[in-house]
């Protein structure tokens, strides 16, 4: 039997002097380890913590709203003189408005292929009375076949269910509670145009806030727009789109073709986006300073193993071997290092997160939140590291080439 | 014919250290000398005469100041590092003072490297090779042992195997016995002794051993950087 079958030279002795230095060579493979499993975790929790709030927030809101353009007002002209009559300009009030030829529109925007889902509906407020208890709500009519598709409400039912006909009503659990109400009782529902009627309480949801479980209400829409006055209407058309991401591009389009006004969650949620560019930030930041520093120990450890093997090195180069060759078998030794300790720090990593989701649980014993296990995001540490060790050990690997033999060789 | 006759030829070589600095110092002052195919030369002088910088010289691990230093024929003074590092590796096989051994290596594998590094790449007869070379210096026994669980005088047979792997046409041996007691010393000498009569390999062989010296086919002594 050969001996190093198939082996290159310069693989042979890179993979000799690292297994010769046993204890020095786990050393650094551990500390790379830790810092590509601080780099695996950081990067799936934060990732994790921001699909979270992503899926948090487009929980109780549409990826895009479409509504009615606002009433403006203009000035009286004097068309004779061509001269402005009113010096003073007020604010008009906001009336809900229907969408106009809001079918078409709906029928348009639908046509768009980043679009998934069109829901109407009519939205407006109205007083919850039972007995002699009153609270006032904002209540949404809709369609739940199709709203369901773009607020997931029935996932956030605690009682009963939230497939409304037009004599039920879907409240939240505040308003339960505040109201003494549960599933099957009757309440009335008052509109400011003086229309009453007479709802089941269908549904009790929480959408985990207090205040959204005290105002909302969700009927159908053939009762939102009796009630509301707005028969046959819808005042707001919610979009789903493929990409959440893509929401405003795609909300700009739609604006474009309809000349209404039109709303991404991105908009509506700039605080959100700069708090989580904010924790992109930091984390990138995070990555690169641990990727320094597994950088700065490899090149430390090669630099060492440099000076330890002068001698070898001096020999190696009056047998004939070439600068090229000595470069390549440091160069081999760093990148092997990176490679083996992105594969333990992977698996390292990738434990820490099972850890995490098996002991971190809500209060109610469900998964705080799910973790991104992407493996591309394995593979890219993977691949860093490797061209991290390979890069730290460029240093060490030219002076390791460039060593005088004759003195490499007296030690 | 001159130059399938010598191996060697120096001319006026001269080394000078710091160049230009206040420390300059010029350490061989112009050698003259040729080596014949086959030819065992030992080299003696007291220490600091320039012997192992004039070894470094023609084992062309170091470059002379001026001269000129022609080996196997060909003119080395104005060679690139890599023409010199590959004449270097298929010319001129070194044994040192210390056997300089890779401890990483079994006996076999130190004697395979020179001829891994040439090829790139394993291959069975470069094994059965090392085999033979450690075979003819009587380490068949250690084949697979590791180098630093040999003995001195074991240690320095594996580099004498080692340095003849490349088939070499110069042997440079730096004070080979330096560092072996008398029976061990011997066992070296003679086994690079029968090598060069055997083989027709030209050994220049760096000794303080007046004895060792004696029994070479030609002694030149190196005293304050010439040759008396």
């Amino acid at each position: 039997m050969s001996l190093f079958k198939g082996q290159p030279f310069e693989w042979i002795v890179a993979m000799r002097f690292l297994s010769e230095g046993k204890v020095q060579t786990s050393f650094i493979i551990g500390g790379i380890s830790i810092g590509v499993a601080v780099i695996i975790f950081m990067s799936a929790l934060l990732s994790g913590l921001q699909s979270n709030f992503v899926k948090r927030v487009l929980t109780g809101q549409a990826h895009i709203q479409i509504l009615p353009p606002k009433e403006v007002v203009r000035a009286l002209q004097d068309f004779e003189h061509n001269t402005l009559e009113g010096a003073t300009m007020q604010a008009p009030l906001q009336r809900i408005k229907s969408i106009d030829q809001w079918q078409s529109v709906a029928h348009d925007v639908m046509n768009f292929d980043e679009v998934v889902s069109v829901s109407p509906a009519a939205t407006g407020a109205a007083l919850v009375t039972r007995g002699n208890a009153t609270q006032a709500v904002s209540i949404t009519g809709m369609v739940p076949e199709i709203y369901y598709n773009i607020i997931p409400l029935p996932e956030k039912i605690v009682q009963g269910n939230a497939f409304v006909t037009h004599e039920d009503i879907v409240i939240g659990t505040e308003l339960a509670d505040n109201m003494g109400l549960t599933i099957g009782d009757k309440i009335r529902l008052s509109a400011a145009n003086g229309t009453n009627i007479t709802l089941t309480v269908r549904g009790i949801f929480d959408l985990g806030n207090k205040g959204a479980n005290t105002r909302n209400a969700y009927v159908s829409l053939r009762t939102a727009q009796s009630i509301l006055g707005m028969i046959g209407a819808a005042s707001v058309l919610d979009v789903t789109v493929k990409d959440v991401y893509e929401a405003e591009i795609v909300a700009r389009k739609i604006a474009q073709l309809t000349h209404l006004d039109v709303e991404s969650w991105i908009k509506t949620n700039e605080q959100f986006f700069i708090a989580v560019g904010a924790q992109t930030t930091a984390n990138s930041a995070i990555r690169f300073f641990v990727a320094l520093s597994v950088g700065f120990g490899i090149a430390s450890v090669l630099v060492v193993s440099v000076v330890q093997r002068s001698s070898n090195i001096g020999i190696l180069r009056a047998m004939g071997v070439t600068r090229g060759q000595i470069l390549r078998v440091f160069l081999l030794q760093g990148g092997v290092l990176g490679f083996a300790g992105a594969w333990v720090g992977a698996l390292m990593g990738g434990m820490a997160l099972m850890a995490w989701e098996h002991f971190e649980k809500n209060p109610d014993g469900s998964v705080m939140f799910t973790l991104n296990f992407e493996p591309r995001m394995f593979v890219m540490a993977i691949v860093l590291a490797t061209l991290t060790g390979l890069l730290a050990a460029v240093a060490p690997a030219l002076r390791a080439a460039r060593l005088d033999p004759v003195v490499a060789i007296r030690g | 014919m001159q130059q399938e006759e010598f191996i060697l030829e120096l001319d006026g070589i001269k080394k000078t250290f710091n160049v230009g600095e206040p420390n300059e110092a010029e350490v061989l002052h112009g050698i003259h000398m040729t080596l014949k195919r086959g030819e065992f030369c030992a080299i003696v002088g007291p220490s600091g005469s320039g012997k192992s910088t004039l070894l470094n010289i023609v084992g062309l691990l170091d470059r002379p100041t001026q001269g000129s230093l022609r080996i196997v024929g060909q003119e080395t003074v104005q060679l690139e590092d890599a023409a010199l590092t590959r004449l270097r590796g298929h010319t001129i096989g070194f044994v040192f003072q210390y056997h300089h051994l890779i401890n990483a290596f079994t006996a076999l594998e130190n004697v395979m490297m020179p001829m891994l590094a040439d090829r790139g790449f394993p291959s069975e007869d470069i094994q059965q090779q090392a085999q033979y070379l450690l075979d003819s210096v009587g380490l068949t026994p250690w084949l697979n042992s590791p180098a630093a669980r040999l003995s001195g005088g074991q240690q320095q047979r594996v580099a004498i195997a080692r340095a003849l792997a490349m088939k070499p046409a110069l042997i440079l041996a730096d004070e080979p016995t330096g560092n072996l007691d008398t029976q061990s010393a011997r066992i070296v000498f003679d086994l690079l002794r029968n090598i060069s009569t055997k083989q027709g390999m030209s050994v220049l062989f760096v000794t303080h051993n007046e004895l060792l010296a004696k029994n070479c086919d030609r002694t030149l002594e190196v005293i304050d950087g010439m040759i008396k």
